[in-house]
């Protein structure tokens, strides 16, 4: 599994290489978020309750996330154009493993996220943002926006399998990403949000991420906060990486 | 000797109804089997079952019930041994469009397990022989159709498979292409002894590469044998008559029948067409008795028994009727 895993990573990454306009247009597309949300919600730090006193350096960890996470719904498409040729077809009735195929997609997305990740930190840094802690916030913040990639990635790539519809993908997606971004804290303090909302973001994957990544970055982390938060976020992106490999097999029952 | 490379018994697959769509029964107790070394074609029209057929024993998809062994090996219990020893060029282009020929080959064989350094040094073998070699660095987009072809074929073969599944290889391609492709599979089942099953809607096609043929309609085998046994059984020759109206009414088919030496009278519109024992003492005796009733004819035609008059036989309908249908 490893060696097809390197292999077919290594297909993807030399793909993304041959298209530099789309490399442009999804660095380019973080960078204009934090920057329109930083400007639009500044504000709100104003509010009674809110815990950070610079917008921006509350919102960077938070666009970190929701890039990785929009960037991630867009894994599918690339399953999408296996089996809308017949590679799809011919790789599964080869020994590959299955396990691999998956692994490799994601991990070359989730090199994507890792990129996006460094530039969000570099913008939001040259827009004004400050983090009190040290590397390790940093390293902790990667970690999370990789994992919030790898799984929702992996999710994505399910729905592909199942739906075998470019636009079927891209509207489930677009119905679940935007509940995800904003029952979070992604961009407001939990504090000043309604409680139903509180309640909400309490199961969501992506504010598990936003949060470990935030407490991490703060001048006294509550490591057990982080730890509890990230172990959440692997074990999620766990199940669902053994769900959709799981979907190969409902593919192959449907042709 | 007469070991089978290929053997199916009894397969059946339904797939389940869908949104505005009936369930449907593309296999209903297909068994076919392949000697060694023998390019079989499954010849049928669109919706026939012959890609199910191929989908299941490439281990892509499953039978609802039947069983099947390739290269020795059951489909359903060793999946993996049959995966390594088939090689299975879909009916869509099977090669990633971003990466080049070259790329495309290395990484089919370092799937298979080949070290870095062999499948480099098969995938340039195989590119030599497709007449690829020029082309090898440029990205698949950029190819022409029949160029692509070429390589899905190539993507089959690199792991040096014992069964070669081709699903209609040919479709949409332009004859010089297509003559090109029909060589390189001759020279394949010829030369290296590879045991090919080959799908196409092309008579032609079948009649040309295939040394045993299998007839499916309906998701059955209807005949097998090779193109000249299964013609061998059609009596006679074939008489075609191009009204210039249609014979809606059946006038022109009772009065055909009726004529001594001729059976088999079927009408498809404007055209008529019926087995006869001797085309040149029945072509005047036709001819006569249309213009005894003064039916006005376009053409009349004899032709010795084609592939199409078998299936014609078979399924009771014109093979480019059924096409135009499906």
């Amino acid at each position: 599994m490893i060696a097809h895993t390197g292999l077919v990573f290594g297909r993807f990454m030399r793909a993304s290489y041959r298209q530099p306009a789309l490399i442009a247009f999804t660095l380019v597309q973080p960078a204009i978020w934090l920057l329109l949300f930083g400007q639009l919600f500044q504000g709100v730090v104003h509010i009674p309750g809110f815990g950070d006193s610079s917008y921006i350096a509350f919102l960077t960890p938070g666009i970190v996330m929701m890039t990785a996470l929009m960037t991630s719904g867009w894994s599918g498409t690339s399953f999408i154009q296996d089996m809308e040729r017949g590679v799809m077809d011919r790789l599964l009735a080869s020994p590959v493993s299955r396990g691999g195929l998956m692994a490799g997609q994601l991990l070359s997305n989730a090199t994507t996220t890792f990129i996006q990740t460094i530039l969000v930190f570099a913008i939001g840094i040259a827009a004004g943002a400050r983090y009190d802690g040290g590397a390790v916030g940093y390293l902790v913040t990667i970690a999370a926006s990789v994992l919030v990639g790898l799984a929702f990635g992996s999710l994505s790539n399910a729905v592909a399998l199942l739906t075998r519809q470019q636009e079927a993908l891209i509207g489930i997606f677009q119905f679940v990403s935007l509940p995800l971004t904003f029952l979070s804290s992604i961009m407001i303090d939990p504090t000043v949000a309604p409680h139903w909302v509180n309640v909400a973001a309490r199961f969501n994957p992506v504010n598990w991420a936003t949060i470990a990544a935030r407490q991490s970055l703060a001048a006294d982390p509550d490591w057990s906060s982080v730890g509890r938060y990230s172990l959440y976020l692997l074990a999620f992106t766990l199940i669902v990486g053994w769900l959709s490999t799981r979907a190969f097999r409902t593919y192959q029952r449907s042709v | 000797m007469a070991t089978h490379a290929l053997e199916a018994a009894d397969l059946v697959k339904t797939y389940p109804a869908g949104r505005k769509k009936p369930p449907l029964r593309a296999l209903d107790g297909l068994s076919v089997s392949v000697p060694e070394g023998v390019v079989l074609g499954l010849l049928g029209p669109n919706g026939a079952g012959k890609s199910t057929t191929v989908k299941i024993l490439t281990t892509l998809s499953r039978a609802d019930s039947g069983s099947a062994r390739v290269a020795g090996y059951d489909v359903n219990r060793e999946p993996d041994q049959v995966r390594h020893a088939i090689g299975y060029v879909p009916q869509k282009s099977s090669s990633d469009p971003m990466a080049t020929g070259l790329e495309n080959l290395v990484l089919s064989g370092r799937i298979f397990g080949l070290s870095r350094h062999d499948a480099v040094q098969r995938a340039r073998d195989l590119l030599e022989r497709f007449g690829l070699s020029d082309h090898g660095d440029r990205p698949v987009r950029t190819y022409s159709g029949g160029m692509q072809r070429k390589l899905d074929v190539a993507l089959g073969l690199v792991h040096r498979p014992k069964v070669l599944f081709l699903d209609e290889p040919t479709t949409g391609l332009d004859p010089e292409a297509r003559a090109d492709l029909w060589n390189e599979v001759l020279r394949l089942s010829g030369q290296e002894g590879l045991t090919v099953l080959l799908t196409t809607h092309y008579l032609e096609e079948a009649d040309r590469l295939a040394g045993q043929l299998a007839i499916v309609d309906h998701g059955r085998i209807v005949a097998e044998g090779t193109p000249e046994e299964l013609k061998a059984g059609l009596r006679g020759d074939s008489v075609q008559v191009e009204l210039v109206d249609p014979d809606t009414d059946g006038t022109v088919r009772s009065l055909l029948a009726q004529l001594p030496g001729i059976d088999e009278v079927l009408v498809e519109g404007n055209t008529l067409r019926a087995r006869v024992d001797r085309g040149a003492t029945a072509v005047p005796e036709v001819l006569g008795a249309l213009e005894d009733k003064a039916i006005p004819v376009v053409a009349v035609t004899v032709s010795r028994p084609s592939l199409d008059d078998v299936y014609l036989q078979l399924t009771g309908r014109s093979f480019r009727v059924t096409e135009e249908a499906a």
